[in-house]
This record gives C-alpha cells, sequence and structure tokens, in this order.
C-alpha cells in the first residue's frame, strides 16, 4: 500500500494514477504503408500515398508491426487474442491525412496482463496491464516556423504504435515513474520499442484523480504526450495538488484532456469548453479481421528473451550476485549484454568480481565522463582482461585502477598497457626485502614507536614501500614480508 | 427519429461542413425522414446474430516489413493548395 | 469510318487483330463519335491523344506480332478512377483540377492490356446517386427519347451515367463503371446496356476514390454479355495493395462462355415483386423467366425473407462508411481549400467542406455521422451489419437450392431529369432490387430485355454465387440470344 497522500483543508487525499504509453514499433516500415520509420529524416521524405491519404488508397497491414506487439503482451504475461480487429477512430486534425485513425478499440490484439516494478527499499508491486493494441501515429505540427501557417510533416504519420493501457493501479509519482521505468526496459530487452522518450518513440497520457481514501474513484483527467518520466512524476503532482485544491474549494473535476508545459511545471486544459470528441468508432471495412496462426504465436514466444525479472533472479540465485548488483546490472538490456559479454570473455571472470568491478568502477567512470554504457570506451573483452590480470596477481588493486584509467583515455587493451608501461606488480620477495630494509632504515623513529607498541604504523610502512617501490609490489608480499621484518 | 436543428448542427460540426440557417432548416426534416425510413431495421430479429464482418470469406494477408516506398516529397506535395520548405501548411492552430 | 462505332470490345479487338482496320482508325472513329455526343455531357474530360497513342501502340505490337487481348480497343474510363496525370474529380467539385500521381490498379490494368482511353465519364459526384443529376459537371443525358413525341430530358442512371450514356450512344464500345448499390446495373437498365458487378473483391478498388469500402466494385459496361467477359477478364485480378483482394486466379469468362444452361436451376424471389411497381416491370419478368425457361433452366420460387429491408441497411452502413472516407477531403493535401479570412484551421474545414461537395454528398455524411455518433451506434451501424449478415444468409440458403436468380434491375424505366430530386427516398427506391446483391458481394449482371410502352429499355438481372461470374455470364448470354434486343437510342443530338 503505497502512503503517499496529498494533504488538504480537509485531509488526506490518496491518488489514482493510471498510464496509457504510447510506444513507436521498432520497424523497417510502417503499419499500412511501405514507408521508411527512421527518425530525423526530412520532411515528408518518408510518406507513402497511403499515409498522405490520397484518393482510392488503402491499407496494408505490416506484419512485424503485429509480431512486436504480441511479442510485448506475452513479456507481460498478458493474454493474446488471436483473432483481433481494426477500428477507426474518426477525427480533423491536420497531422490525421485520413481524417481516422486506425486503431483497435472492440477487439485488441493483446488483453489483461501486468507488470512487476521495483520500488524504494526492495518492495515491489504488480500494476495491472488492460490491453495493448496496435494503432496509427500521427503526423507533426509545427507552428513556429510562420506567422500565419503551422506547417505539416506527415513523416510519422501511419508509424506503428503500441498503446500500453495501464489499470489505474498506481498510487504515487513514484509508482508511477518505476512502472515507466520497468516498462521501457522491458520494450528495450525485447526489442520492441526503443524507448526513446526525448525523441518521441515513447510518451506516455496520464490519467489522474483523487479521492479520499477507500471511497470512489474520483472524475480523472488526462494529461497527453509527457515525454519523461520525470515530467509524467511532475505531472501527477501538480494534477493531484490542483484537484484537490479545485474540489475543496468547492469545484467538480471536468473529465478534460490537459497538456503539460513543462517550462511552467503545470497542466492546462486543452479542450475548450466545446464537445468532447465523439470518435464514431466503427470496423474499418478496408481490412478484414486479424487471425494470427498458432506457427505465428509459437514463433513469437521462441523469440523472447530471457526478460529483465528473469535475469535478475538468475544473477541472484545461479550466478551468487548480490540483489543490489543484479538489480544494476539487469536494469538496462544493454548493461546486462555487456556484463554477459564480460563474463564470456576468455577469461571468463568470477561473476562476483565482475559484477563489483562493473557497477563500481566501470559505472564510476562512464558516469563522470556522461556517457552510457552503449559508448563505454572499454569493451567486455578489455573489462575481462583486467580481471583476469587481477586475478593472477599480475596487477594489485591499485595498480588496477591505474590500468584502468589508461584504458579509459587511450582505449588500449589492458595487456599491452601493462607491458608498455611496465606496470606489472612485482612480488620478487628479495627486492621487496630489499626496499623493506630501505624504509626502515630511513624510519628509525617510527619504527622505535611501532616497536613500542604504536601498531598503527604498520600502515605507514605499507605505504613508504609502496611508494619506493612505485605502487608496483604485491600488497600480499610486502605484508608478509614487512611483518617478519618488523618482527 | 426526428432530428431537431440542434442536432443537425451537431452533426455538421462532427463532419466539419458549414451549414447555413436555410440549410439547417431543409436538412432538419430531410433527415429526419431518411432515419425514420431506415428505422424500420429495428424490427429485425437479430438475437444471435453477428454483425458481418466480412463481405467475401477471405484472410487478412500481412506485408513484409521491408521499406519499399522511397522519398517521393515531390509526388506528395505535388497537388498541395499551400505548400512551402517541403511541408504541407495549414491555418496556424494553436494549441 | 462510321461503321467502326458500330462495333464492340471483342469486334474490335478481332478487327484489329485481323487487319480488317487498324486500331487508329477506330481510335478516330470514336473520338469522333465522342465529340459528337457532347450534348450528352457523358465525358468530363476528353482524352483523345491517350486513345491514340494506345491505338499506334497496338498497330505497332500487330506489327510485331505481340498483340495484347484489349489491342486496338479504346474506352471511356468513369471519373472515380485514378488516373495518372488525368484529371480525376469523382463528379465533384472537391477534386476539380485533381491529377492523381497515380494510376488505379483496374484502369493499369486495362492499359496493360493493350486497350486506350477515350476520356473519363462523368458521374454522380462521390458515386451517390442514381440518375447523375449530382455531379459538379452537369447532369448526363440519356440517349434515349419517350416515343411520345417530346423531348424530355431523361436520365442515363447512375452513378455511373456517363459510362452507361457513352456505350449507349456509341461514343465507346465498353466503359468501367462501378457499382456501390446498382451504380452499374441500373444505368445498364435504363439504356438498354449490359453490365456486371463483379463478386466483391474480384477487382481491386486500389486507386478507386472510395466511396462505400464494404460495397464498393469496379465492373464493365458493354453493349453485350461476351464484350462485359472481354472487358472484365482484363479488369480484374489480385492485388497485393488492396487487403480485400481475392487471391484467386482471374477465370477465363470468355472462352468458357456458353449459353447452354440446361439443368440450371433458376430462383425467383417473391419479395421481389413489390407493389406499385408498373406492370410493364413484371411483364418483362415474366418474359425472361419464360426465355430461360425456354433455354433449358428450371424455374423455382424462392424467399429471400430480408430483402425489403436491404435498402435501408445499405443506407445505413453506405453512408457510414462513406462519411469516414469522405473525411480526407479537408483542403490540406490536394483538391478544393476554402480558407475564409481571418479563419482557423476548422473555418477551413467546414468552408472547404460546405463548397466542395454537393447537397447529395452532404445528406449522406451527415447521415453516416449520425449513425455511427455515440448513442446511435448499436441501434443503427450495429443493427445493420446484422441485418445484412441475415440477408446474405438469406441469398446462401437460396443457393442451396438454385444456381441463379432471376430479378428486374430497376422498379421503372429512366425517369426525366428533375423528376426524382423532391425526395431523397424516392431516388434510393430505384436501388431496392440492386442492393441486396451488393450487400451479400455476389456478382448480378443486368441485361437489356425490352422496351416499354414508350419505347424505353427496360432490364433484368441475374444474380449468382460468390465467385460464379460464369454462371452469371452463361445465363446471361442464353439470356441474350433470346432477347434479340436490338434497339438504339436514335441519335437526338
Amino acid at each position: 500500500m503505497s502512503d503517499y497522500r496529498i494533504q488538504g483543508a480537509t485531509g488526506e487525499w490518496e491518488v489514482v494514477i493510471g498510464l496509457e504509453v504510447h510506444a513507436q514499433v521498432t520497424s523497417n516500415a510502417k503499419l499500412f504503408s511501405g514507408a521508411a520509420t527512421a527518425f530525423g529524416a526530412e520532411p515528408n521524405t518518408q510518406v507513402a500515398l497511403v499515409d498522405a491519404a490520397f484518393p482510392g488508397m488503402l491499407p496494408v497491414p505490416n506484419e512485424e508491426c503485429l509480431r512486436q506487439a504480441v511479442r510485448t503482451g506475452m513479456a507481460l504475461n498478458a493474454q493474446i487474442n488471436a483473432w483481433s480487429r481494426f477500428d477507426r477512430k474518426n477525427y480533423f486534425y491536420a497531422d490525421l491525412p485520413q481524417g481516422y485513425q486506425i486503431s483497435q478499440l472492440y477487439h485488441p490484439i493483446v488483453g489483461e496482463g501486468e507488470i512487476e516494478v521495483d520500488l524504494e527499499g526492495g518492495a515491489t508491486k504488480t500494476i495491472g496491464v488492460e490491453r495493448i493494441h496496435v494503432e496509427q501515429d500521427a503526423g507533426k505540427l509545427m507552428h513556429d516556423q510562420h506567422p500565419n501557417y503551422s506547417y505539416v510533416d506527415l513523416n510519422r504519420t501511419g508509424v506503428a504504435l503500441m498503446e500500453i493501457v495501464s489499470r489505474p493501479d498506481m498510487r504515487s509519482p513514484e509508482e508511477a515513474g518505476a512502472y515507466v521505468r520497468k516498462l521501457r526496459a522491458i520494450l528495450r530487452y525485447l526489442g520492441s520499442c526503443d524507448g526513446n522518450m526525448e525523441q518521441g518513440s515513447m510518451r506516455a497520457d496520464v490519467n489522474v484523480s483523487v479521492r479520499k481514501p477507500g471511497a470512489e474513484f474520483g472524475t480523472r483527467t488526462e494529461t497527453k504526450n509527457v515525454n519523461s518520466v520525470r515530467f509524467i512524476m511532475a505531472v501527477i503532482e501538480h494534477e493531484a495538488r490542483r484537484q484537490v485544491d479545485l474540489i475543496e474549494d468547492g469545484g467538480t473535476i471536468v473529465q478534460e484532456t490537459r497538456l503539460y508545459d513543462p517550462d511552467r511545471n503545470e497542466t492546462r486544459s486543452l479542450r475548450s469548453k466545446e464537445d468532447a470528441h465523439d470518435y464514431r468508432y466503427f470496423p474499418d471495412p478496408d481490412l478484414l479481421p486479424v487471425e494470427l496462426s498458432d506457427a505465428f504465436l509459437e514463433e513469437c514466444r521462441a523469440s523472447l528473451p530471457e526478460l529483465p525479472d528473469a535475469k535478475r533472479a538468475r544473477y541472484e540465485n545461479e550466478l551468487g550476485l548480490s540483489a543490489y548488483n543484479a538489480s544494476v546490472l539487469t536494469a538496462e538490456v544493454e548493461t546486462a549484454r555487456w556484463f554477459e559479454a564480460l563474463l564470456a570473455s576468455p577469461g571468463k571472470p568470477d561473476a562476483q568480481r565482475a559484477s563489483n568491478w562493473v557497477t563500481s568502477e566501470l559505472f564510476g567512470a562512464l558516469n563522470k565522463v556522461g556517457k552510457g554504457i552503449e559508448d563505454s570506451p572499454v569493451t567486455p573483452a578489455q573489462g575481462g582482461e583486467l580481471l583476469g590480470l587481477i586475478a593472477d596477481g599480475t596487477l594489485s588493486g591499485t595498480l588496477a585502477k591505474q590500468v584502468f584509467e589508461i584504458m579509459l583515455e587511450t582505449g588500449e587493451g589492458p595487456a599491452a598497457i601493462v607491458e608498455a608501461r611496465g606496470l606489472k606488480q612485482t612480488s620478487d620477495i628479495g627486492a621487496i626485502e630489499a626496499v623493506i630494509a630501505g624504509v626502515l632504515a630511513n624510519n628509525p623513529n617510527q619504527l622505535e614507536q611501532y616497536r613500542g607498541g604504536k601498531e598503527a604504523l604498520f600502515g605507514f610502512f605499507v605505504g613508504q614501500t609502496m611508494k619506493a617501490m612505485q605502487g608496483k609490489a604485491n600488497p600480499a608480499v610486502v605484508n608478509e614480508l614487512l611483518k617478519k621484518a618488523l618482527g | 427519429m426526428s432530428v431537431d436543428e440542434a442536432t443537425v448542427r451537431h452533426v455538421a460540426k462532427l463532419a466539419r461542413i458549414a451549414v447555413s440557417d436555410a440549410e439547417v432548416q431543409k436538412l432538419a426534416p430531410e433527415l429526419s425522414n431518411i432515419l425514420g425510413w431506415v428505422e424500420q431495421l429495428g424490427e429485425v430479429n437479430v438475437d444471435g446474430v453477428a454483425p458481418m464482418t466480412a463481405v467475401i470469406p477471405n484472410t487478412l494477408r500481412l506485408r513484409d516489413d521491408v521499406v519499399t516506398e522511397p522519398d517521393r516529397r515531390d509526388d506528395i506535395l505535388a497537388n498541395a493548395p499551400v505548400a512551402e520548405h517541403g511541408f504541407f501548411a495549414v491555418p496556424k492552430v494553436i494549441e | 469510318m462510321s461503321g467502326i462505332t458500330d462495333l464492340g470490345v471483342a469486334a474490335i479487338r478481332d478487327g484489329v487483330k485481323a487487319g480488317t482496320f487498324s486500331a487508329r482508325e477506330a481510335a478516330v472513329a470514336y473520338i469522333g463519335a465522342m465529340e459528337a455526343g457532347r450534348p450528352l455531357n457523358a465525358f468530363v474530360v476528353e482524352t483523345p491523344e491517350h486513345a491514340l497513342a494506345a491505338a499506334d501502340a497496338a498497330d505497332a505490337d500487330r506489327a510485331a506480332g505481340n498483340l495484347k487481348p484489349l489491342s486496338g480497343v479504346p474506352l471511356g474510363i468513369k471519373d472515380l478512377f485514378c488516373t495518372a496525370g488525368v484529371q480525376t474529380t469523382a463528379g465533384s467539385r472537391m477534386l476539380e483540377g485533381y491529377k492523381p500521381v497515380y494510376e488505379s490498379t483496374v484502369s493499369a490494368n486495362l492499359f496493360a492490356a493493350g486497350a486506350g482511353m477515350l476520356g473519363k465519364l462523368n458521374m454522380d459526384e462521390f458515386a451517390m446517386g442514381s440518375s447523375n443529376e449530382t455531379s459538379a459537371f452537369g447532369n448526363v443525358l440519356s440517349p434515349w427519347r419517350r416515343n411520345d413525341g417530346g423531348n424530355v430530358a431523361l436520365t442515363p442512371g447512375g452513378s455511373s451515367g456517363g459510362s452507361a450514356s457513352a456505350v449507349a450512344a456509341r461514343m465507346a464500345p465498353g466503359v468501367t463503371g462501378t457499382d456501390t448499390g446498382g451504380s452499374i446495373r441500373q444505368p445498364a437498365a435504363f439504356t438498354g446496356i449490359t453490365g456486371i458487378k463483379p463478386t466483391y473483391g474480384r477487382c481491386s478498388r486500389w486507386g478507386v476514390v472510395a466511396f462505400a469500402s464494404s460495397l464498393d466494385q469496379a465492373g464493365p459496361m458493354a453493349r453485350d454479355v461476351k464484350d462485359c467477359a472481354v472487358m472484365l477478364e482484363a479488369m480484374a485480378g489480385f492485388d497485393a495493395k488492396d487487403s480485400t483482394s481475392l487471391n484467386l486466379p482471374v477465370p477465363t469468362w470468355e472462352a468458357a462462355l456458353s449459353s447452354d444452361i440446361r439443368g440450371k436451376r433458376v430462383g425467383i424471389p417473391k419479395e421481389y415483386r413489390i407493389d406499385g411497381v408498373p406492370a410493364e416491370i413484371d411483364a418483362v419478368w415474366e418474359q425472361g423467366i419464360a426465355w430461360l425457361r425456354d433455354a433449358g433452366a428450371e424455374i423455382v420460387e424462392v424467399s429471400l425473407p430480408h430483402t425489403k429491408y436491404a435498402l435501408p441497411t445499405y443506407y445505413i452502413i453506405a453512408p457510414a462508411e462513406a462519411s469516414s472516407n469522405l473525411a480526407r477531403y479537408d483542403g490540406v493535401r490536394y483538391g478544393l481549400r476554402v480558407q475564409p479570412e481571418q479563419g482557423g484551421l476548422n473555418d477551413m474545414y467546414e468552408a472547404t467542406r460546405a463548397a466542395g461537395f454537393g447537397a447529395e454528398v452532404k445528406r449522406r455524411i451527415m447521415i453516416g455521422t449520425y449513425v455511427l455518433s455515440a448513442g446511435f451506434y448499436d441501434a443503427y451501424f450495429n443493427q445493420a451489419q446484422k441485418v445484412r449478415a441475415l440477408i446474405a444468409r438469406d441469398f446462401d440458403t437460396a443457393f442451396e437450392d438454385v444456381d441463379l436468380l432471376l430479378t428486374p434491375t430497376a422498379p421503372s424505366a429512366a425517369f426525366g431529369i428533375g423528376e426524382k430530386m423532391a425526395d431523397p427516398i424516392a431516388m434510393y427506391l430505384n436501388d431496392v432490387f440492386a442492393v441486396p446483391a451488393s450487400l451479400a458481394g455476389l456478382p448480378a449482371i443486368s441485361v437489356p430485355a425490352g422496351l416499354d410502352g414508350q419505347g424505353l429499355p427496360l432490364g433484368l438481372q441475374i444474380i449468382g454465387r460468390a465467385l460464379d461470374e460464369q454462371g452469371v455470364l452463361n445465363a446471361a448470354l442464353a439470356f441474350e440470344e433470346r432477347a434479340g434486343f436490338n434497339h438504339r437510342a436514335e441519335a437526338w443530338w
């Protein structure tokens, strides 16, 4: 149970949240036409006649788009509807050439499912998914290019979208944020959507209502096209607060569509007092019902990769990783892939040590330069090599850090660096003994104090020895020999 | 079903067709007439009958995921009433 | 050579092949007839250069020994088919001046088969009408006149009014039409020619300006059954760009044409005997029954119990689909744009659509919008789709007992221009016999049966099972041989 509440004048209010996430399907061509879907093309260069809705044009569905929707449904443990149908959603807007959007209202391709989200402190919560359906994306309007005109770019028109509708199970901004993050991770694991919210390939309509705990659901508002987790959480906070204030002032919540303004951090009503859209849904007569064969569904299932939750459980249970490491390493598919490539590298590093190294050393370094793991200057193979050099004693922890720095800067492999700069640690007993003798000779006061009982000075002698050996001495050997020398 | 003038205006709005007062006055009885005529369908017993979804039995063919349309912006804009800089231009919309 | 304009599609094809005349001669003859027939207003735009180019190509092909199925045949193309580089208006101000950059599959098929295009044929606006009185480019006149000595202008029927008039006036040997609720068959009956609507999905709808997607079908109109078979073979075929296209090979309808229908069972649906239909219609129907019996068919009475609900069903479903299909005409990307000063986007939509659409189109869009709107969808649209299923089931049941059905095509002969414009429903009733076969997607042909007391043509309709165009064509041929309809409209223009 979430204890997130809005404090109002009349008491505490609970927030009820539902999310409709629009996720662009990763495919080469559009849902009903053979135009390309790549982001960032020159305006109106990825538009088929069908997308521009010329007279007499007809839609033909892209199998891959349906496949990705089915795979997504399977990843959410959802009911897959082998029989589904396309419906037309009729309204007028300049980014909608047909004057209707081909969507699925009455019989969506995927039914009920669920997502387990991870909350603070290790808690989890299951959020229900009502349905997933497939529909056409709209084009883009630009309002700031001309004083009197808005400009219409149809490149995005007709790109396949999965609309993933959650049940109104969320009760706090944190839960909503966790839901979106988890959903995004799953989609990216599947490869069904790249989850790039800045580019708009994933965005959410945020439904918010408030109620006194235990009361009936209140009227909800919908804030459309929110394209970051941070904004989604901000919308919830702002909208819940606005609604509470309005109700407590004696007003009523109107079911309406709103837009989020990130600059002002507020939502404002999109629809004027005009009537709400009457979409006049009806089955699209240009298309027959979708009928997916058993073979098709089996291929979809067989193609599913190991998903985040399963992978995390395996990392903990089979690889013995800590819960924290397992969670961090499986949060993003690129991270898990990098980590598994690391484990598979020739040295076959120990999984636990490798996980510690990745989560602290590698992530630390990447964070400092603001890079994601996909842009890591160090490859898994190189990481594996480094871990191998530590494991076989060539490098101490300190030396390894040094070598790693150089790897990050130059992109060279660790063995080459060690060779070129002579950074091997030495376990040469004779050499170390000689240096220790010198250190003790040069520090008679400390030696006397140590022998007098100040045991903390041991670390001083270790430090001096390591310094004299430019850090290249095997610390374990230094410790052992120092103990002997100090008596 | 009798449609009054308010309904005519509402439907015209949904259909984005401007209608003059004279047209509304003419349309209301015309549409009422037609709707009254088609309403006889209500007397048909349709228990257990599924609405027709496909006229002739046929299966929906699915396309391969291949880009088959090249950049054809000139064609796309060729008939545009107003086009500028590669875009269609419409009266400015405030969102 | 005026004799050439007496020749139909097959005869011209064969004449060119045999070298009796050149393709160019045929094209020139028909171009001349088209120009002479301008008073009928059958063509929106004339494209003699297209016909001549195709003719020259045909003559070259003949010399090279690789003639195509329709080489040398000049055709009229209904202005509902998008023709690349050639104005395509759908009979509407909304698309005046619109030149598509693509070719409809059906017209492309015909041109690939060697045919040429004489011009684009006038039609009811967006195929909505039964008299060609709703075109933005003026009424089409029928070449027929009553024999009462007056010269009341008659309609050729609709929506393929220009198509019918062109064939009947011998301005084209064959034409394309489209049939959504009778728009090929009824004008064929009004003008004494033959026209067939094939099984739904036989001809591709890609590039055909959409009216009602689950009903629209392209088909040929020509002077006789054989010509229709020849043209349909060239027009039909699977098109991957149309999801409702039938993925079946095109049968060799011409080669398998036979008037031997001995043993065929022909049903006479009793619900098609309607009060108020002129006695002459019944008489010609009885005549038709006799001819088919003479051809060796067994005549059986059948029942299609939901017949009377077919028209109201159609007038819910067709407008509903049309209201959605015509939403794309918004002034943004092509066609008419009317921009009121100081107006925004919605004002542009409303003004454009008010100016671009005629009264009948607006009426149907409004009906369609209404029957789909919140609160009415179940009572109207969903109910209509269920009744449609029942109507189709009626036919299935009948076809367990019979192979074909014989009915009148239209409830009257051609009427005068303006006679039925006062009441939309009076106009809709023109399609009472045609609409059921459209709702069920079945192949149906109209063949001329005789003249009424005023010297005007009357036609009869033969309906067949889905995919049995051959059965329909064969019965129509048997009928045609016995009807001996060789009346022609006398040129008053």
